[in-house]
């Protein structure tokens, strides 16, 4: 499998997806007008690696800030995930936020709620 | 005839204005308008949770502006193809967030059924319909997803307020303001 690295830009996180490692990691802030274009290629590159995944998985999510038409695609992820997990294949989610940040707390509940993988949520000290 | 955008403007200038803009919303225009926002001193001073909160709802404003302005086709605005208007401003203990654009008549009782709805509920009832959205519902086809103010509620704790004002036959002009405590 092929890396996905991008860098953060002022509307985008930066975004790991390591096929070698099983890691995907996307940090910073997603806020793009079109989030669909931005997730894409992210969702197209976890239905191959979907195919063949590692026995272990790992995910770090930590947003700073994202908006309502990332959170969706944010669900697209997981859900992706989701299916690779449901297939036997070990996966973790971790939910990063800094410990004053009650937004990003519920964001990660609301998400834990809406997906069954393991989910842990990761309070940050400043 | 039509709306009266310039007097509606300059009351919405009231407080200590951070940013204004009226005219076209494009990414590139969104893009600079938030780096003045990140940069300003006196949302630096507040603390790290009612900064996020500003940051949040001004964001979902202005993609809400980008993805569903409707532009009258007179020439009483000259001002590219997504005419809006936004404002951040401090009133004494409140961050407001205000906009406003021209809709066309057909949507109206749709938004503002939609905004009384959300301006109904409690915040467990906000939250159940958050997740229930998010879960069930796909993209809408303008990239929304139909999540905007229903976030701004949840996070702001404060409902939303709007007015409607008449343009011409076809077009009102619709305007929210937005408080973050």
């Amino acid at each position: 499998m092929e890396t996905i690295i991008r860098e953060g830009t002022p509307k985008t996180p930066y975004v790991k997806l390591d096929g070698e490692k099983g890691l995907i990691e996307i940090k910073g802030r997603s806020i793009p007008e079109n989030s669909v274009e931005f997730y894409k290629p992210l969702i197209d590159w976890l239905d191959k690696y979907g195919n063949v995944p590692l026995e272990v998985t790992n995910v770090n999510i930590q947003l700073e800030y994202f908006n309502t038409s990332s959170s969706k695609c944010i669900l697209d992820i997981f859900k992706k995930l989701e299916l690779i997990y449901k297939k036997g294949s070990k996966v973790q989610i971790n939910w990063y936020y800094e410990e004053d940040d009650e937004d990003m707390f519920e964001a990660g509940e609301d998400y834990q709620s809406i997906i069954d993988i393991p989910f842990s949520m990761i309070e940050m000290e400043d | 005839m039509g709306f009266d955008i310039d007097k509606w403007y300059l009351r919405k200038l009231q407080g200590e204005i951070i940013v204004r803009y009226m005219g076209d919303i494009t990414p590139d225009m969104i893009t600079e308008i938030l780096e003045v926002i990140e940069s300003n001193l006196n949302l630096k001073k507040v603390n790290n949770q009612t900064r996020k909160k500003v940051y949040n709802v001004f964001v979902e404003c202005i993609q809400n502006l980008f993805h569903h302005v409707d532009v009258p086709p007179d020439n009483t605005i000259k001002a590219g193809q997504r005419f809006g208007v936004i404002i951040l401003a401090r009133d004494n203990y409140f961050y407001r967030v205000s906009t406003g654009n021209f809709i066309h008549f057909s949507k109206v009782n749709t938004i503002r059924d939609r905004i009384d709805q959300i301006n109904s509920l409690s915040d467990e009832e906000l939250r159940s319909l958050y997740r229930e959205i998010l879960g069930n519902e796909g993209i809408s086809f303008k990239g929304g997803g139909g999540l905007g103010m229903l976030d701004m509620v949840r996070k702001t704790g404060n409902k939303l307020e709007y007015s409607i004002y008449p343009h011409d036959k076809d077009f009102v002009f619709f305007a929210i303001d937005v408080y973050i405590s």
